[in-house]
């Protein structure tokens, strides 16, 4: 409804309309309560979460990592630093360290090195750029385990179809063991995990040159740069957020390798490609010693939080500077 | 009270939610760690023989490598019984961890089936009932596969009784034998034989083979090479497990036998990579001259392949088997007991042996049944079976990650002495003892 003139003029001359700084507004103390009780209902679905799901265990696995815990019988009692110190006793120790270390910068060196190619093919809206995409990232919709039995089937020289191939193109005289030596079962795990996660990557990266403007690169080009400065100097700078995250969540997640080599190695030939995880599962599912298992668990998880925070640091270095 | 506010009270809610969540872990953890392991079973008690059959319904797990035993005993017992169980087959290699996570929470099933070497782990843990007396009562308890009762006696009572048999013994392909002009009728009984009779297959050439064997999976190197140095009398391990005796003379000729098939590429290609996986699937293609295979197949072979069956012999002759396959015991926590003893005394009985086992091929577990109507039909069902009284089964509490593990001591062993030069067996030979002391 409309204010009539003489009635807007009248409502003028009353009281002045008072500025919210003049309103009767609740205590300090209660108005910040009201935000904070907002925030924590807002929060408190995935802080129970985390608390359940991450905290809570990881709380049992810190007890767990004090304690004789064989995995038939529970928890016999305090024992700590048994558990510890017993890690570095087992002859596959230092050995799964040192390959879990090679496998992880092998896989980061070649899989981001790769993707960051594909992404590049692939970021210009081509005919047929979408097709590329899609076959690109179409193995990572697999998952792991089954990609890795997949693999395992192809390389097995008993019932799988490789060896045959390899022999009819006249490329080998003898069957192929492409798990049978220690190089060769590192090199086609490798093989795999590329295959498998090449894609995704490429994704990551393909957002990340998606988002730089076209702008600077025709600037670039009208200044004559040649195609390698303008990687240099325009690309790789400006995709550094994307390739840090690639970086993180492949280190990461070849640190944590399992699935790949369960399946395919089972940590041989000859326990020459034993990982920290794959040592873990053999402690707790192999030797039944949960209390064993659990204490090289805590030293996985704080080697990798140090390293994420190494990590972290170097990138927010790089950005600030 | 101090202030739940600002950067000290932020600090003390922290400490608060973290002593409160220790709390509660300990709580859980203390709710999980009952002392307490006989549960219901009462299986000390002397019972009814036969059990009670109520119309209850049991739960039973059983591994994925014994699945089609287990699977026709439940459905000829459901078939004829008011008492249903209900069957999980869960993956071999999952196995003791899904029954080690079932025991932390108190969750077995009624029954559960073990490979028999990995039964006195769960014997010394207190997770199968007492079954003493109830196996004591049967009438045929003398004639039970003693070297399952034996692995599931622990502290001088009975846990387990056998559930499936499964021995090693050799596979012979008579078709290829004839080719190689060798007398099908005469398997080999000593080693040498076995090397020769090999080694003459192998000379047919094309994509014929000599022998196999899963040379990088340690369960099939005991399951097929032990039993030649139990047939030349030797002792592959100390008697209470703790120690190997895997450097013998006896032993050193197995391997040296096996590392000469390699170098002279007698073997079908794959042995060396051969995890355990695939062993079995070479020998009915079909292209294998002679080979130790599980017993358990031979109801699978196809059944245009003619093959014969011998014991596996030992160096100078002799003769043996590892007798594996699963034993079965009821959970220390089932509340049904007298049930689950119901299935346990009719499965053993002469109607489930003989009508149900025997009549899948499968070995008997008792001796008294070696000869029946079905074995009768086939002379290689009645070499199988009268071998269980010369077979053995091994005991080790620490047989798992010594042994079947891949990353374990045994496997070296066994890789070092047939794919390398076998120098160091002795020092391998310890580690095996280590990891057995463990």
């Amino acid at each position: 409804m409309q204010v009539k003139a003489p009635d807007r003029a009248a409502a003028e001359h009353r009281a002045p309309p008072r500025r919210p700084a003049d309103r009767p507004r609740p205590p300090a103390a209660r108005w910040w309560r009201s935000r904070t009780v907002q925030g924590l209902g807002y929060a408190a679905p995935t802080a129970l979460f985390v608390a359940v799901f991450f905290l809570l265990p990881l709380l049992l696995v810190g007890q767990m990592s004090l304690h004789d815990w064989p995995l038939l019988a529970g928890d016999r009692g305090g024992n700590a630093p048994e558990n510890y110190t017993d890690i570095s006793d087992s002859p596959l120790f230092w050995p799964a360290v040192r390959f879990t270390l090679l496998y992880t910068v092998i896989v980061t060196v070649v899989l981001l090195g790769l993707a960051l190619l594909l992404a590049l093919l692939v970021q210009e809206s081509r005919p047929g750029a979408g097709f590329f995409r899609t076959v690109y990232f179409l193995p990572g919709a697999l998952g792991l385990a089954s990609a890795s039995l997949l693999f395992w089937g192809l390389y097995s020289p008993t019932t799988g179809p490789l060896t045959g191939i390899l022999e009819k193109l006249g490329l080998v005289d003898d069957p192929v063991s492409f798990l049978g030596t220690p190089t060769s079962a590192l090199l086609s795990t490798v093989f795999l995990v590329v295959w498998k996660f090449a894609g995704f990557y490429m994704l990551i990266l393909l957002v990340g040159l998606q988002r730089i403007p076209h702008e600077i690169y025709e600037a670039a080009r009208m200044d004559g740069a040649s195609r390698a400065q303008i990687f240099r100097s325009i690309t790789l700078p400006l995709l550094r957020p994307s390739l840090a995250l690639s970086l993180l969540l492949c280190v990461t997640g070849s640190l944590l390798a399992f699935d790949q080599f369960f399946v395919l190695t089972k940590g041989g030939p000859d326990n020459s490609t034993v990982t920290v995880v794959q040592l873990i599962y053999r402690e707790a599912f192999q030797k039944l010693n949960l209390g064993t298992a659990a204490a090289l668990s805590i030293i996985v998880l704080a080697a990798l939080l140090l390293l994420n925070i190494v990590q972290f640091r170097g990138l927010r270095r790089d950005d600030a500077s | 009270m101090g202030s739940t506010t600002g950067r000290r009270g932020q600090m003390r809610r922290l400490a608060l939610g973290a002593v409160a969540l220790l709390t509660t872990a300990s709580l859980i953890t203390a709710c999980g760690s009952g002392e307490d392991g006989s549960g219901g079973g009462g299986g000390g008690k002397a019972a009814d023989a036969k059990g009670v059959d109520d119309g209850a319904t049991l739960t039973m797990w059983t591994r994925a490598a014994t699945r089609p035993q287990s699977e026709a005993l439940v459905k000829a017992y459901n078939a004829h019984h008011k008492n249903k169980i209900e069957l999980t087959v869960i993956p071999t290699d999952d196995y003791q961890a899904k029954v080690g996570a079932a025991a932390g929470s108190r969750d077995l099933p009624d029954l559960f089936a073990s490979d028999v070497v990995f039964v006195p782990n769960y014997t010394s843990s207190g997770l199968f009932a007492d079954l003493t007396d109830r196996v004591d009562a049967l009438p045929f308890a003398d004639k039970l596969a003693q070297s399952h009762i034996k692995a599931g006696t622990y502290e001088g009572k009975k846990y387990v009784v056998p559930h499936t048999l499964d021995l090693s013994v050799l596979f012979y392909n008579k078709e290829l034998y004839k080719k190689a002009e060798l007398d099908p009728a005469k398997p080999p009984t000593t080693l040498a034989e076995w090397d020769r009779q090999a080694r003459a297959v192998d000379a047919l050439g094309g994509d014929v083979n000599g022998t196999f064997f899963g040379g990088n999976c340690g369960g099939c190197g005991v399951f097929t090479w032990w039993p030649s140095i139990w047939a030349a009398g030797d002792q592959v391990l100390n008697e209470d497990g703790t120690e190997a005796k895997l450097d013998s003379a006896t032993a050193k000729k197995v391997y040296d036998t096996y590392r000469g098939w390699v170098k002279d590429d007698i073997v079908a290609p794959g042995a060396r990579d051969e995890t355990g996986a695939t062993w079995t699937g070479v020998f009915p293609k079909g292209k294998v001259g002679v080979m130790p295979m599980p017993s358990t197949t031979l109801g699978l072979m196809p059944k245009n392949l003619d093959l014969g069956v011998a014991p596996i012999p030992g160096p100078d002759g002799g003769k043996s088997t590892f007798v594996g396959g699963d034993a079965i015991g009821i959970a220390a926590t089932s509340k049904k007991a007298d049930q689950a003893w119901n299935f346990l005394a009719w499965s053993l009985g002469d109607e489930a042996q003989v009508d149900v086992v025997a009549a899948h091929k499968d070995v008997v577990a008792r001796t008294d049944l070696a000869s029946n109507k079905y074995s009768d039909a086939d002379p290689r069902l009645v070499t199988i079976n009268q071998l269980v009284a010369d077979g053995r089964t091994p005991y080790a509490l620490k047989f798992g990650q010594t042994f079947n593990d891949p990353n374990g001591p045994w496997l070296s062993l066994m890789r070092d002495a047939v794919f390398g030069d076998g120098a160091s067996v002795e020092k391998d030979n310890k580690a095996v003892s280590a990891s057995l002391a463990d």
